[in-house]
This record gives structure tokens, C-alpha cells and sequence, in this order.
């Protein structure tokens, strides 16, 4: 086994997936086979080899500091689960004593 | 009300140059394009969303246009299929998603905004695999897309609604996007040019996210100066795109009209070939292979060792950028929110939404990204990863020295049937090995089709891979094989498709 029903469970944790018990079962099963195949990276000698993140030659890009038009709150706005007095309504972030 | 043959077998190009000579119109076409849809997609179902009052609209500002002696483009007029990533103000955008089910985002993708302004007309968003990942739309929440040559087999994926739609004549051209093969392998499964620019050379501003350091959006066509076409209009410099190229675009429209092979090295990879491809699929391939030499290309055969690493590499670094990106579905801002009585938490609210409105494809990918990104695996599983793209554009660059072009099998197979793979995940990943080393590197890389599989009687696709910007190589030789063999066959391969006989067009209306 490359990962067990518990180390799946808490990737959901880490990942807020509230997996019902079928589900981590099935996954469980699934990314044992899957990790097994992609470990298979491990057999290149890479010592010495520079990592690769990304396919172009990455450059930080500067735009011009001038202000131009963004989204108004209507726009905003108008495809969120719940709006109050122009802003996004968010559930409970903290626990009340 | 059977859609008008003669105007929905047209190429792009054809239609282009009838509206412009005012020989029809826009509006003419784009209502055969939306009568053929209404007759065929509850067999196709290559559409999420049918924009009829928009595509009409637009149309109708193509014909005045005209009318008003204005110049158009070499697009204006022509009906198009748009893969349900790109944000569009005025249509859903959901990615194949529950939780973006009927968003309807405030702003248009650079290449939506730049299809609008070539006078482009967008008939509607197409189904894909959810946030495009997969190889047969049968991840879609909304259910698969059916192959117009066989209805019981995938058309591909992710951009499977696509390729679907411009088999099925409900759309000349179609735009897609490739991560590991999204494009190519969709293309290669129903008979059609579909083309993966160089990473860079086409926006990413507007497409929702999957892999930033793969996804790279492109066209999808009936024929090769077809794309060329759509290549040409959606390419180029975006300020918005901070990894878009600031570089000239490569003259594929050009190369397209120049279909000369003679003397170009052509490079068959080793690697991408033999065990794990059908008989029928190398069969013509080295028919093809046979037809190039034949057109003067130099052919040789060139080893790309660490390709057989690109797979695994690959499912580690695609899930680790999707594990990142698709952090944004959050419940707050946009999309599905589930389970907000008032007394749970934000976080509850999250996990509650994130596993009611992603699929199971998109959660097994954001767990194993989030394994491959955790303290104690990274350096063995996304560490490795990248260096073994590090050797994987070696081998590419290697290559580059000895060839011009290199080739394969764009699949190990042909169209397979629905429901065939989705119990398992890794057979269902193995549709993408001969694409997914081109995405890896960055470079360019075409699907052209080259024949039937004598097994099944589908179609088979050719990939062409291009050094980075070296895209109007694809399309030389991507013509010469299609005028070569066009010829031979004395009519284009998607004439034999007959998944939809019967359907719609002429047929139905004789039996009326």
C-alpha cells in the first residue's frame, strides 16, 4: 500500500472535501494505484538535473502604475451566494462563546 | 427545417469568402449551423448552451458590415464552437462543473473578446470533461458527448464537446484547450485537425484554470487551413497573460498554403510506438509515414528516452497546479454554496460545497496533488516530477538538433466506448501518453488524421511536434499528409463518418 484510508482522509481534510465513507474507500483504493504509477519518476537518475516549473522562461511583467476600470459592486456582486449591504455575506468564521 | 446541407459542409475558409463576395450571408449560415444543432445534438450533445439570439446577432453585424462596404476579417461570418472554459459575458461559463453551474461570469476571455472582434460568430459553449480533466467528456456533470462517427463511443476529451460539434457539421471550426492532450486527442478521436499552439502563444486571460504551466488554448477544424486560420486569429501578445509571448506569431496560415514536405526532416519517436498501440493505429500511421517519404521528406527514427517518464510525471505536476487552483472554489464569492443554515462554519460551508460540486475525477486530482505537494513527499514525488521535465525538454531539444519535425500515434487507440474506462482512472490516463511530452516542454504540436483503423473503422490521428514557436512547421506538413491523402481517397476522411446517418440533414428532409 502507497496510502492508506486514514492519509486519504485527512488529504480531504487539507483539501475541505467533506468525503462521505464510500467515497474514501473507493479513493483510497484509486490513488494507491495511481501513486504506485507515478512513483515510477523515482527510477530517473536525476542527481545534478535543475527542476523544470514551468514549459516558458518565466520573467516577472510590469504594467504601467495607471489606474484603469475595474469590476463596479453591482458586477461583483451579482454572482454571489449571498450579498448584504454591498459586500459578500460569508458564513461564521470564528466559534462564539 | 433540416439544416442546409451545402452550407454546413463548408470549411471556414469557403464561408469566409461567400460572405465576404455576398454570395450568402452570415445570418444564412449561422441559421443552418443552429437548425443542424437543433437536429442533432440530443444524439451529440455537444453543447452545454445554444446561443442562438446572440449568434444571430452577431451574424446580422457581419452582414451590415458588408452591406455598409466595410473591410472583413478572414473569419468575419463563420459559426464557431467555444469550449465551455472561456468566460463570455452574455452565456454560462460552468467548465462541465456543478459548481460553476449557470455562472455567468463578468468578463470575456482575451480569446472570446478577440473571436467577437474577427467577427466570429459563437453559437454556444461546448460540454468537457469538468474543469478539463479527462479524456472522454464522460467526467462533464452534465452528462458525456457522443462520437459522431460511432454514438456509443467518446468523442475524447477534455475538449470533448468540441471536437463533437465539428465532427457532427454543427460547426465549422471549434476552440479547445490542451493540457496533456485535451486538444489532439479529441481531434484524433473523431477525424479532425486540432492543434496545440507553443505554450505562450495563445491567452490564457479568462480561461478558468486547470494547470497554468500547461494549459494553452487552440483550434479545432475540419481541415488544416482551417485551423491555421483560427490559429491566426486568436494568437498573439496578451498585456493580461504575464506568460503569454511577447513574439511575432508564427506564419501557420501561410505554411498551410505551402503544403511542400520535400526535403524537411521528419524525426519518428521510438518511445511512441509499438506495445500498448492497436495494430490498426500503427497501421496507418506507417502508411502515412509512407506517404511523407514519398512527398520527399528525409524520414529517421529518433530516440526520446525519459518520454516513457512523461505520464507519470505529468499526474504528478497536473494535479499539484490543480490542487492550488481550484483552492478559489470556496463558496464565498461565486458558484454553489451548500449547507449555509447560519450556524456552520465558513469552513464547513466550504468541505460541504467543495464535495457536493466537485466530481470524483476532480477530487482524486486535488488529493493526490495535495500528497504531492506535502512536506515529506514533495521531493520525492513533485521534485522528481520537475526534473524529469527538465530531461524531458532535453530530449526534445536533443531531438531538434537531428530533425525538424518530430511524429507519432497522436493515441494509443481509437475512440473507446462509453463507460469503458471510467472505473480506472489510470487506463482512462493512458489515452493522453503520446500527448502529453509536448505540454510538458511547451512546444507545438498538431493531430492530423490519417486514415481508419481497419479493426473498427475509426479514425486514426498523426501528431506533429514543432520546436517552440516553430508552429507554421506543423502546418506544412499537416497539409501535405492531408492533400496527399485526400487525394488518394478522392474525398476528405470525415465524408465516411455514419454515426449520425439518418439524423438530420438531407436525409430526414427526403423522408419527410
Amino acid at each position: 500500500m502507497s496510502i492508506t484510508r486514514d492519509e486519504v482522509a485527512h488529504l480531504a481534510r487539507l483539501a475541505r472535501l467533506a468525503l462521505a465513507d464510500d467515497e474514501l474507500d473507493r479513493f483510497a483504493a484509486q490513488l494507491d494505484v495511481i501513486i504506485t504509477a507515478v512513483a515510477r519518476v523515482q527510477e530517473v537518475a536525476a542527481a545534478g538535473i535543475p527542476p523544470t516549473s514551468h514549459a516558458a522562461d518565466l520573467r516577472n511583467v510590469f504594467r504601467d502604475d495607471v489606474i484603469t476600470p475595474s469590476l463596479g459592486a453591482e458586477a461583483a456582486l451579482a454572482q454571489a451566494p449571498a450579498a448584504e449591504q454591498d459586500r459578500f455575506r460569508v458564513p461564521r468564521i470564528g466559534v462564539e462563546d | 427545417m433540416a439544416a442546409d446541407t451545402e452550407l454546413i459542409t463548408m470549411t471556414a475558409a469557403q464561408i469566409a469568402a461567400a460572405v465576404a463576395s455576398g454570395e450568402v450571408s452570415s445570418v444564412e449560415v449561422t441559421r443552418a449551423h443552429l437548425d443542424r444543432i437543433a437536429q442533432t445534438d440530443v444524439h451529440v450533445r455537444a453543447f452545454l448552451y445554444v446561443a442562438e439570439e446572440a449568434a444571430l446577432a452577431a451574424a446580422q453585424a457581419v452582414d451590415d458590415q458588408r452591406t455598409a462596404g466595410q473591410p472583413l476579417g478572414p473569419l468575419a461570418g463563420v459559426p464557431l464552437a467555444l469550449k465551455d472554459v472561456f468566460t463570455t459575458t452574455d452565456m454560462p461559463t460552468t467548465c462541465g462543473s456543478r459548481i460553476l453551474a449557470g455562472w455567468q461570469p463578468p468578463y470575456d476571455a482575451t480569446i472570446t473578446a478577440r473571436l467577437r472582434q474577427a467577427g466570429v460568430v459563437i453559437l454556444g459553449k461546448t460540454n468537457m470533461d469538468e474543469f478539463a480533466m479527462g479524456s472522454s467528456t464522460e467526467n462533464s456533470a452534465f452528462g458525456p458527448s457522443h462520437n459522431p462517427w460511432d454514438l456509443s463511443r467518446v468523442p475524447g476529451g477534455s475538449s470533448g464537446g468540441s471536437s463533437a460539434a465539428v465532427a457532427a457539421y454543427q460547426a465549422p471550426l471549434a476552440i479547445g484547450t490542451d493540457t496533456g492532450g485535451s486538444i489532439r486527442q479529441p481531434a484524433a478521436v473523431c477525424g479532425l485537425v486540432g492543434v496545440k499552439p507553443t505554450y505562450g502563444g495563445s491567452s490564457r486571460y479568462g480561461v478558468v484554470a486547470f494547470a497554468s504551466s500547461l494549459d494553452t488554448p487552440g483550434p479545432l477544424a475540419r481541415t488544416v487551413l482551417d485551423a491555421a486560420l483560427l490559429h491566426q486569429a486568436i494568437s498573439g501578445h496578451d498585456p493580461r497573460d504575464s506568460t503569454s509571448l511577447d513574439a511575432p506569431v508564427p506564419p501557420v496560415v501561410a505554411a498551410a498554403r505551402n503544403p511542400d514536405v520535400a526535403g524537411l526532416r521528419i524525426g519518428v519517436v521510438t518511445e511512441l510506438g509499438g506495445e500498448g498501440y492497436a495494430s490498426g493505429v500503427l497501421t496507418r500511421f506507417n502508411e502515412a509515414v509512407e506517404v511523407l517519404e514519398s512527398l520527399g521528406a528525409k524520414i529517421t527514427e529518433v530516440s526520446c528516452p525519459h518520454f516513457s517518464y512523461a505520464l507519470p510525471a505529468y499526474y504528478l505536476i497536473a494535479p499539484s497546479e490543480c490542487s492550488s487552483n481550484l483552492a478559489r472554489f470556496d463558496a464565498m464569492r461565486y458558484g454553489l454554496r451548500v449547507g449555509d443554515d447560519g450556524r456552520a462554519s465558513a469552513e464547513e460551508v466550504m468541505s460541504l460545497t467543495r464535495a457536493a460540486g466537485f466530481g470524483a475525477e476532480v477530487k482524486r486530482r486535488i488529493m493526490l496533488g495535495t500528497y504531492a505537494l506535502s512536506s515529506g513527499y514533495y521531493d520525492a514525488y513533485y521534485g522528481k516530477a520537475q526534473q524529469v521535465r527538465t530531461l524531458i525538454a532535453r530530449d526534445f531539444a536533443a531531438a531538434f538538433e537531428q530533425v525538424d519535425v518530430l511524429i507519432s500515434p497522436t493515441t494509443p487507440t481509437t475512440a473507446f466506448s462509453i463507460g469503458e474506462r471510467v472505473e480506472d482512472p489510470m487506463a482512462m490516463y493512458l489515452a493522453d501518453l503520446a500527448t502529453i511530452p509536448g505540454n510538458l516542454a511547451g512546444n507545438a504540436a498538431m493531430s492530423v488524421p490519417c486514415g481508419l483503423a481497419p479493426e473498427d473503422g475509426l479514425p486514426v490521428g498523426l501528431q506533429i511536434m514543432a520546436p517552440v514557436l516553430a508552429d507554421d512547421r506543423l502546418y506544412r506538413v499537416g497539409a501535405a499528409l492531408e492533400a496527399a491523402l485526400d487525394s488518394r481517397r478522392g474525398h476528405p476522411l470525415l465524408a465516411e463518418a455514419r454515426g449520425l446517418e439518418g439524423v438530420g440533414g438531407a436525409e430526414q428532409e427526403a423522408g419527410r
